[in-house]
């Protein structure tokens, strides 16, 4: 967050209190004792520990990336104490480098990883199953279904972590992280860390030594499935209607109770590994078995590869949600039952997508970049994302945090013969470029590609909502901390000093001029815009405008600005003097969301747009 | 279709227009009468000017935090289109308290979608009550547009399963702690609402005969 936080004291012990599963797992964190948490920002993730840093005792900060915020935790849990790290599912592409190793080592003080899956992509690239590490890093995993679950796992998981010096996973999905229901919270038990054992054949992970653990694990990998089939996580509901009975995990478990009130279920929440013969025992008590698991067959393999019957992703979508409407239908087919419909189809309305922000500095940059043509943009990820969409269609991929450089770099490389003439960009945000992006620019620079890189600096994790980075010379809790001075670290990575810009994105002209020319030049240049999000306090509003609606020709150039302040009010058909039809679309300005940037008065031919008149009472742009 | 038991309120609107907000409030009234509640968004990237839909599910025990289509007791509409955008989550012949103010987004300036002629009656027309108002030129008189969603919480304040005051005290609870100097306007903003409401109804059964 940009302001610094109040530090508060937490609600007493025995409160009912209404939190999100992020709360909730912030709040058993805290209670757990834990010393260090450590996390990048990415929905649904994120508030979990931006409320951790809210509480007293615990270090928390915003790692550069989940790598770094894993191997924050791994070092405070090899001198003992209890640390936790969280991350939305991809960020565990990035950390696991580092998880593939921990697990042949473990830990001595309790470490838990919470991964929250988007599953429903609401805000996400993909939608993969964090629940494929647990299986992959031989480590347990545990599956709240909603944020009571969640406080109460998150406390075991630390305990379970020590007892079997593993770290565990907690598999949280969006419709956990950001729901919110009633939890009973408890007090804050302090735990004091035993300090680093000095113990090379277990912390330094030679072949030698990695080989020796590797047997370690296996034999873990037997007490792990032997405390599952015994764990008060894995329970089951006997139900009275035998026709199916279900084995379920995660929020997909309370859809079933929901949906299938007098259905015998097996709710996994310690889901690997796998109970079996729990599995075995509850599934001979039922006529069909089906596994409702978001998102991949993953218990459902296991259980087949096991010899027991079961049905899942055969009668089941393999993306998305397993809600109530999802389930229904497809039970309902399974017992030959008449399909229940919906009872009216849904009104045809327009998409609304997510749109930048009222004078955002990104709507500068992409007005501009969608003046020039002959040019191929490799995008990232943040909210300058949007930039592929209306009115400015100018971003042409995006794959992974950091990747617009080495696409940049490839797309430049692998030129083809329609390509030869084309200029290449790479759009990248401050945060994403610490996060991953230096080194992709260090390659770019080290093997002579020509790329022009704009690197939209707005001083904050922007989409995430505004929290903090080594960029933006504040800590997790608003203090004041280092910050990278972007000029120096692109030139210190080899790119000339005289192929460095630092722009304001509101000035048109001089952005236009410099992308313009760099983009010329084949080899290696850095753009840096250096206006701050707008949803930051270091964001200055001035003094909005309206149109003057007898002056506006309705050239409708400001319109291409894409501010959602601006709308059209009319629209006609016009035959210039060239004999060419054009639309004219005539405009007006919602005054009382306009902070007065001024992108869309720099485009106006006739002057029409002005400062507005804040003696007259302020209206509503009506349609 | 669902337990009787459980109240199901759907509020839907855009970001930034605090509808997530006014869904809190209305979860912390209903647990301040003793009851289990669930509450749950589905709001897209975490960026101003998306869609937002949040479910309220509260009664003696709540599981699932969705509502199925065709279920809900209640819809808050805080923007006219996403009012009729949501309309099929409500029972057949439900209420639907609408704010008719448009919010136009970009895709319809750049005239690549069109803005649904009237929401109203395209509602009115598959059967559902609907109490419509302009909260936010009420919110507008009183001062400040973000009172908009208070507004709309006093327009809900009559058709919930408990006694207006609740709900008042839930708000008032919330900006004495955070921003003491809006409690009053904030009670007059949900009494505003409270009267749109009443008079919409009013209209609508003077409409009728």
């Amino acid at each position: 967050m940009a302001a610094v936080m109040p530090q508060f004291v937490p609600h007493p012990a025995s409160s009912r209190l209404l939190l999100s599963g992020n709360e909730a797992v912030a709040r058993a964190v805290w209670e757990s004792g834990c010393k260090v948490a450590a996390a990048y920002p990415g929905t649904p993730s994120t508030e979990m520990l931006e409320v951790i840093s809210t509480y007293p005792d615990i270090y928390s900060e915003w790692s550069v990336n989940e790598k770094v915020s894993l191997e924050v935790a791994i070092g405070a849990a090899f001198a003992g104490s209890r640390s936790f790290c969280c991350m939305k599912h991809v960020g565990m592409n990035v950390a696991s480098d580092a998880l593939m190793t921990l697990t042949l080592t473990g830990v001595i003080g309790g470490l838990v990883i919470a991964i929250a899956d988007d599953v429903g992509l609401s805000s996400s690239q993909n939608e993969q199953d964090s629940r494929y590490w647990g299986r992959f890093a031989h480590v347990p995993l545990f599956e709240p279904a909603d944020s009571q679950e969640a406080y109460a796992m998150t406390k075991l998981a630390f305990d379970f972590s020590e007892k079997f010096q593993v770290p565990v996973i907690l598999r949280l999905t969006t419709r956990i992280n950001h729901v919110k229901c009633l939890v009973t919270v408890g007090t804050r038990e302090p735990h004091l860390g035993a300090g680093f054992q000095k113990e090379p054949a277990r912390w330094v992970m030679t072949p030698a030594g990695a080989g020796k653990r590797i047997p370690l694990m296996f034999e873990r990998d037997k007490t792990l499935r032997a405390e599952a089939e015994i764990s008060p996580l894995n329970t089951i509901d006997n139900g009275s209607d035998k026709r199916v009975g279900f084995v379920a995990s995660g929020p997909a478990w309370m859809h079933v109770r929901e949906s299938f009130p007098n259905a015998p279920v097996l709710k996994l929440g310690f889901s690997c590994p796998v109970p079996l013969e729990k599995v075995r025992a509850f599934a001979a008590t039922v006529e069909k078995l089906v596994v409702v698991e978001e998102v991949e067959p993953l218990v459902e393999a296991e259980l087949k590869a096991a010899g027991i019957e079961c049905l899942g992703k055969d009668i089941l979508p393999r993306q998305g949600e397993l809600a109530p409407n999802v389930l229904k239908p497809a039970i309902a087919k399974l017992l030959g039952e008449p399909v229940p419909v919906g009872l009216t189809a849904p009104a045809q309305v327009f998409p609304r997508p997510p749109t930048m922000c009222v004078a955002c500095p990104h709507l500068g940059v992409y007005y501009t970049l969608a003046q020039i043509k002959n040019l191929t943009i490799s995008g990232d990820i943040g909210c300058y994302t949007l930039g592929a969409g209306h009115p400015w269609n100018a971003l042409d991929t995006t794959i992974s945090m950091g990747a617009s450089m080495g696409i940049a770099l490839g797309l430049d490389k692998g030129r083809g013969e329609s390509d030869k003439d084309k200029r290449i960009l790479a759009v990248i945000g401050d945060s994403t470029f610490l996060h991953m992006g230096m080194q992709g620019l260090l390659d770019i620079v080290y093997n002579g590609g020509n790329v022009t890189v704009l690197l939209l600096d707005n001083r904050a994790v922007g989409m995430t909502g505004g929290q903090s980075n080594p960029g933006t010379g504040r800590n997790i809790h608003g203090q004041e901390a280092p910050r990278v001075n972007f000029a120096k670290l692109v030139e210190s990575l080899g790119v000339k000093q005289e192929r460095i810009h630092v722009v304001d994105p509101y000035q048109l002209p001089v952005l236009f001029k410099t992308i313009r020319e760099e983009i010329k030049i084949p080899e290696v240049s850095v753009i840096i815009t250096d206006q701050p999000c707008v949803l930051i306090d270091d964001y200055k509003k001035q003094k909005p405008y309206e149109v003057l609606e007898d002056k506006c020709t309705g050239c409708g150039n400001c319109v291409d600005v894409g501010c959602p302040a601006i709308h059209v009010t009319r629209r006609e058909k016009a035959i210039k003097p060239s004999g060419k039809e054009v639309e004219l679309q005539f405009v007006k300005i919602e005054t009382s969301v306009c902070t007065g940037c001024s992108l869309c008065v720099q485009p106006c031919a006739p002057d029409a747009i002005v400062h507005a008149d804040l003696t007259k009472p302020m209206r509503l742009v009506r349609h | 279709m669902s337990d009787q038991s459980i109240t199901n309120i759907l509020v839907v609107g855009i970001g930034g227009q605090g509808v997530m907000t006014a869904t809190e409030i209305l979860a912390e009234a209903a647990i301040a009468l003793g009851h289990d509640a669930k509450k749950t968004e589905v709001a897209g990237m975490a960026q101003r000017g998306g869609v937002v839909s949040s479910h309220l599910r509260f009664g003696p025990k709540v599981l699932s935090p969705q509502i199925m289509a065709g279920t809900a007791d209640l819809l808050v509409g805080f923007e006219s289109a996403e009012t009729l955008r949501w309309c099929h989550y409500l029972k057949p012949g439900a209420l639907v308290l609408m704010n008719t103010a448009r919010l136009v987004p970009p895709v319809v300036d750049l005239g690549l979608y069109d803005y649904p002629d009237d929401p109203l009656a395209e509602i009115r027309a598959r059967g559902f009550e609907v109490h419509a108002f302009d909260a936010m030129a009420i919110a507008l008189e009183l001062g400040d547009v973000r009172l908009g969603n208070t507004v709309m919480l006093g327009a809900m304040a009559d058709h919930l399963p408990f006694p207006p005051g609740v709900l008042l005290d839930s708000i008032l609870k919330r900006f004495s702690a955070r921003k003491p100097h809006m409690v009053e306007v904030n009670r007059k903003a949900f009494e505003a609402g409270r009267a749109a409401d009443q008079a919409a109804a009013h209209n609508k059964a003077t409409e009728a005969a």
